[in-house]
């Protein structure tokens, strides 16, 4: 396993910057996932890291390498596709050599290997057998043991549980992660599922547009999100568009005035996750900012129940409320509060279409 | 909630599905019955020759003296029928080779590479298809010998020539089919392998070819019958002495009528269709064309 260090790449399919400017440094056995929503060069940086797109600029290096300019058959990355890409013709225990038989690995140092990686997914008892003989859920850990087996200085993974269905990718997930931590392999990761992201990654990469927005962990996205699209990316949020009037005070379009943390005067959005808000019947005043509103919209979600509360003509929030015992469940039409403390809002500046 | 309904609505009820099941099932014996005569259509000429072959008297004539395997034998002691199969076998080995050869790489150019005149190639390849055979000939035979006079070679009517012109008509077949199944190829797959560590010869050796398979097989089936049963090309490029088996029973014909035509053809049947049979152990044929 080695660092995987991505510098400044750059790839043009003809008039559209796929990617631009990449950077990216993935330490020795560290999981970043890249996150995006689609087309946003998450796949098409996997894909250069891979040597199946040539960056116009830009360098990749693996451990002490620079394989920018390597085949794709020369870097020893360990690929996982989306749609496993299995050999058809070749049983699961071929598919899992073919590694080692390109790196002309003798038969009974193969054998022996093929077995682990086998026996790590728990699929040894299936090496005779044909891909298509297999459930979704078993071809994707043939695949994962194939790409494992000639022990790869990198693992990519491109969206490689979107094809399982829904239980299957929870403990899929689980299973790739565990594994992960304990062959210590550095991972890259592309997928446009926030939760998959979120569970799986040491780090994370949210991408848009070609470009990298944020890098960071779970904490550093969800609480300091770097702007608006990563806010709204990653986790939920409340935007209320406005402008900072004077220090530590927002006014909205709808003309509410709102106490929010210092930010520099002009345009601004007000970003409030749905969980740092409260919902009230009293007013209260001890709270930097409450405001009377009325619930529009209910949606009850087992744990917890979303509010949407209208609290000027212009502005919705969404309020994300505990369904405790006990827990007050206002309706439809009700009259309550929303109140949240300003350090619970944060202040991106500049107009949103910026 | 669902209501109830009245006897009469119910009786209707079954009336009109009894009537939708009853023109489908109409509809479904006129397909059968369409199928039947097309089947008919193509198998009677068939099932005459291979009847006709079995006849004991030299006139085709019915009702039938009686019946022997003579025109069979009288083939073996035709010179000219074993020389001409022995002829058309070897041309359409070998233009199925060549063909393959070069039609699989053209293939895999115009599946995976973008260029110009991508769409001018692609319809030239397929074009020896579409041209009359009668055409094909004459214009190989003027090239020929306009070639061995430039060049003092002896091409006209040499086995060399003959392969060329057999190759022209195969490389339809292989470039058609082996496209059809390469539009079909995933080529993650390919991509996987290049990751493993196999460059691109290996990759093709190792998972494409393997995966195209069934549009090869199926190439060089079609490739060997439309050589083998070649005629209106080939008249225009034997040699003397160079006889294919279709040219031989022209031959025949012009001057008997006797059934040992028929005996060639039945021989001709049952080569090409335990050909297919074959074949079809590979590869399902009836899903490849």
């Amino acid at each position: 396993m080695a660092r995987l260090r991505i510098d400044g790449i750059s790839k043009r399919y003809g008039e559209v910057d796929a990617i631009r400017a990449v950077t990216l440094d993935v330490a020795d056995g560290e999981f970043v996932v890249l996150l995006g929503p689609s087309g946003c060069g998450k796949t098409t940086t996997l894909r250069v890291v891979a040597g199946f797109a040539e960056p116009d600029s830009g360098s990749v290096a693996l451990g002490e390498r620079d394989i920018t300019q390597l085949p794709p058959w020369k870097r020893n990355a360990g690929l996982v596709f989306q749609n496993y890409a299995l050999f058809p013709h070749l049983t699961v225990a071929q598919n899992v050599a073919f590694g080692l038989e390109m790196r002309k690995v003798g038969a009974a140092e193969t054998a022996r290997r093929v077995g682990e990686a086998l026996q790590l997914v728990r699929l040894e008892h299936f090496a005779g057998r044909l891909p298509r003989q297999l459930s979704g859920g078993q071809q994707q850990r043939v695949a994962l043991a194939r790409a494992l087996v000639f022990h790869p200085d990198v693992l990519l993974l491109d969206e490689p549980l979107s094809n399982l269905d829904a239980k299957l990718r929870q403990d899929v997930r689980v299973e790739i992660r565990e594994l992960q931590r304990k062959l210590g392999l550095t991972t890259v990761m592309v997928t446009h599922d926030q939760e998959e992201a979120l569970t799986m990654a040491d780090r994370l990469v949210v991408m848009q547009d070609g470009v990298v927005r944020q890098v960071g962990t779970q904490q550093d996205l969800y609480e300091r999100p770097c702007d608006r699209f990563v806010a709204s990316f990653v986790g939920r949020s409340s935007f209320i568009e406005g402008e900072i009037e004077a220090p530590g005070r927002f006014r909205s379009k709808g003309g509410l005035s709102l106490a929010c943390t210092p930010a520099t005067l002009g345009p601004a959005t007000l970003a409030m996750r749905p969980e740092r808000m409260l919902i009230e019947v009293a007013p209260q005043p001890a709270v930097d900012n409450c405001l009377p509103g009325v619930v529009e919209f209910v949606s009850y979600l087992g744990a917890t129940v979303d509010m949407h509360v209208r609290i000027s003509a212009k502005e919705r929030v969404v309020v994300q409320i505990p369904n405790r015992a006990g827990q007050l469940v206002p309706k439809v039409g009700q009259q309550v509060h929303v109140a949240w403390q300003a350090a619970n809002g944060i202040v991106f500046p500049g107009s949103p279409s910026s | 909630m669902p209501g109830r309904l009245s006897a009469p609505e119910r009786r209707k009820g079954r009336q009109i599905r009894s009537g939708v099941a009853q023109s489908r099932r109409l509809g479904r014996l006129a397909l059968k019955g369409a199928a039947a005569v097309a089947l008919a259509y193509i198998l009677t000429p068939l099932l005459f020759v291979t009847w006709l072959a079995f006849f004991r008297q030299e006139i085709p004539s019915f009702p039938p003296e009686g019946y022997s395997l003579r025109w069979f034998l009288a083939i073996a002691g035709n010179d000219r029928f074993v020389a001409g199969f022995l002829l058309s076998l070897e041309l359409a080995v070998i233009a199925t080779g060549i063909g393959l050869l070069l039609g699989l790489p053209a293939a895999l150019g115009l599946a995976r590479a973008r260029f110009g005149g991508h769409e001018i190639a692609s319809s030239t390849l397929l074009l020896p298809l579409i041209v009359p055979g009668i055409v094909l000939g004459i214009a190989l035979y003027v090239f020929q010998v306009e070639a061995e006079i430039a060049t003092g070679l002896p091409l006209l009517g040499s086995l060399g020539g003959l392969i060329a012109g057999h190759v022209l008509i195969v490389i339809p077949w292989t470039v058609r089919l082996v496209s059809a199944s390469l539009i079909g190829l995933d080529r993650s797959i390919e991509e996987a392998a290049q990751s493993l560590g196999a460059d691109r010869w290996v990759t093709f050796r190792r998972v494409t070819l393997p995966a195209i398979r069934p549009g090869v097989v199926a190439a060089a089936l079609f490739s060997f019958v439309s050589s083998f049963g070649n005629l209106e090309m080939s008249l225009f490029l034997v040699g003397p002495g160079r006889t294919t088996l279709p040219i031989a029973i022209i031959q025949y014909l012009e001057w008997k009528i006797d059934p040992t035509i028929a005996a060639v053809s039945v021989l001709q049947i049952l080569l090409i269709g335990a050909a297919m049979l074959v074949t079809d152990r590979f590869v399902r044929i009836s899903r490849m064309v």
